[in-house]
């Protein structure tokens, strides 16, 4: 019952998703206003909790189910901007403007719910539960539009998809749990910590771990788990994709540093050592670099604009991965600022697809033709985002890339940085692509304004301003993630 | 007597058939029973360990967590190929292949 206390973001969810779905079935005059306003005010009430409880003291909440540490906080506030924003980014849709969206907050909040527990979930059975709400819940998110043939279609090879990877995850729990008799990813560490390497055969451990590697790799959309990527993104409604591509994939990564550095690391000083000889760095050092060349490679040829984010957002996981893979706390800082600034870099870009589509019903990059004349604000905030993702020096977007090619040149794996640099260059290609189209192509003779309406800009103004000024708070940024990193005692 | 070797090996030969059954057929339906053999290999694992070990029960808790996702899962997919089946009037996957990346060349090539 102690724990209940530290639960409270948590429950707030849980009160609101039942509180949406009586609303929705109650109210029906009201509920196109009260549906969206309760899921708002449980998101802010909900990281509200989460900043007020302090995290600073690791504790195990409810029998060493949940970790209370401000990793688990970072990820928390992370997670609940990022469903904030979707929220607000949904309201003007016209794709889910044509279906009831009742259900829509309600599943939304219990995605958000989910992905909360995966943060700080540090036990295997917890673990793969919030794994599985998340992944429930976003499949039927996804598959939102019922009489949409292709949101049908992606919603199936997501499930489908999902539903092998998250099954071979589990085969890997159950080994896992068979070599070391425990479900706790501490117990786990200390199990093979003790009986050391001749206990347990490295053949069968590294299997455990590639095969549990699946379902991280899923939710994070690594390479040999991409597969659904591209189609469920361009198959998906909008405001759906914006959000799969940063807040599951976000707690994907949460719950791939829990797993690997609370399970198989020891402290040793400021740097973490391998437990058992197991080298899953190498392991996911190959990852990385697969998949951050073969989303950039891909996403060159696209010519529809979320098939091509959705490439771009591959790469983009490979990134992120890099900084997990060096073992310091540097590393796991510029893992947790590149999540943080890509936040609002793909919400942003989501944002102007969506916006567009509104008004000319098309994702396709040559309808994009001519955009600076309609709507120079719209071509403008895209083009920022374009070249943050990019990683041009003035926006956020450089920031992360910079902490983590530093992260990596630290370590001294200097080649594994210069394969990241290229591949940012290639990626420039495509991005410029976007940029070029708006700007410099001549439009298909629709030269009618593109309405914008004031939610949205300002929603706009707010991705924004972020990808322009944060380089220049960055001192702020650096402390936040850097006490968030200071994780099981390291760094 | 039976080991739990032998529970092991059940479970093994479980995940390798619901694996091939996932990439070898066609129609929805078997897919997700494929599935479901993957889901029942790692409960088998989850209950032979905790029987044969002296570490609790956790994994037995697991193995029900697992049955009653398993539950959710199935429910959630049946829906989306009875959706399917609606839209397009067959299960099977290979007709499932709108999202495909148009290549212009092609379409006008090929009247279809």
């Amino acid at each position: 019952m102690q724990s209940l206390r530290y639960f409270y973001p948590e429950l707030t969810l849980i009160v609101a998703m039942l509180l949406v779905v009586i609303a929705d079935i109650s109210f029906k005059r009201l509920r196109s206003v009260l549906n969206p306003l309760l899921t708002i005010v449980s998101l802010l009430l909900a990281a509200y909790f989460t900043a007020y409880i302090n995290h600073s003291q690791e504790a195990n909440l409810f029998l060493g189910m949940l970790a209370l540490d401000s990793f688990a906080q970072f990820f928390k506030l992370f997670l609940l901007l990022a469903a904030f924003l979707v929220v607000l980014g949904s309201l003007q849709s016209e794709e889910l403007s044509q279906v009831h969206q009742g259900e829509f907050f309600a599943l939304l909040l219990a995605v958000t719910l989910g992905m909360l527990l995966m943060a700080n979930s540090i036990n295997l059975a917890i673990l793969y539960l919030s794994l599985e709400l998340v992944s429930l819940t976003s499949y039927i998110m996804v598959g939102y539009l019922k009489g949409d043939r292709l949101s049908n279609e992606a919603s199936l090879k997501y499930i489908l998809f999902g539903a092998i990877s998250t099954g071979s995850m589990l085969y890997g729990f159950s080994l896992i749990y068979g070599m070391t008799g425990s479900l706790n990813l501490y117990t786990i560490r200390d199990a093979f910590l003790s009986q050391g390497v001749q206990g347990f055969d490295q053949f069968t451990t590294l299997l455990a771990l590639v095969l549990a590697l699946a379902g991280f790799g899923f939710k994070t959309a690594l390479v040999p788990f991409h597969f659904w990527c591209p189609d469920v993104y361009a198959g998906a409604p909008t405001p759906v994709t914006a959000f799969l591509s940063v807040a599951p994939k976000a707690a994907g990564f949460g719950i791939l540093v829990r797993f690997f550095f609370s399970g198989m690391t020891q402290t040793t000083g400021s740097e973490w050592g391998l437990v058992n000889g197991i080298n899953w760095p190498l392991v996911l050092i190959g990852i990385s670099v697969l998949t951050m060349t073969l989303g950039n490679v891909a996403a060159l040829t696209q010519n529809n604009l979320k098939r091509m984010l959705a490439y771009s957002s591959i790469a983009q996981a490979g990134y992120i991965l890099m900084g997990s893979v060096v073992l310091t706390g540097e590393g796991l800082k510029s893992m947790l600022i590149y999540l943080f600034v890509y936040l609002f870099m793909n919400l942003g870009a989501f944002l102007v697809v969506t916006i567009i589509y509104n008004s000319d019903k098309s994702f396709e990059i040559g309808d994009y033709n001519g955009m600076f004349k309609r709507s120079p604000f719209l071509a403008f905030a895209m083009g920022v985002f374009m070249l943050s993702l990019t990683g041009i020096p003035p926006f956020a977007g450089f920031l992360g890339k910079l902490y983590v090619f530093l992260a990596v040149i630290e370590k001294g794996l200097i080649w594994f940085a210069v394969v990241g640099t290229l591949n940012a260059a290639l990626a420039a290609f495509y991005y410029m692509r976007v940029i070029k189209a708006m700007v410099l192509e001549e439009g298909n003779g629709n030269v009618a304004p593109l309405q914008v309406s004031f939610l949205n800009q300002a929603l706009l103004v707010a991705l924004l301003i972020p990808n322009l000024l944060l380089v220049f708070f960055w001192n702020p940024i650096d402390r936040w993630t850097a006490s968030s990193a200071r994780l099981f005692g390291g760094l | 007597m039976i080991t739990l070797s032998h529970y092991l090996l059940i479970s093994a030969a479980l995940f390798s058939l619901g694996i091939m059954g996932v990439l070898t057929r066609k129609n929805a339906v078997n897919v997700l029973m494929g599935i479901e053999l993957i889901l029942n290999s790692a409960n088998i694992n989850l209950v032979a360990f905790s029987r044969y070990s002296s570490n609790g029960i956790d994994g037995q808790m697991f193995a029900i967590i697992v049955i009653v996702v398993a539950a959710s899962e199935v429910a959630v997919a049946l829906a989306m190929v009875l959706t399917m089946y609606r839209l397009l009037r067959t299960v099977n996957l290979d007709q499932a292949d709108t999202l495909k990346p148009t290549c212009k060349v092609c379409a006008t090539s090929i009247p279809n």
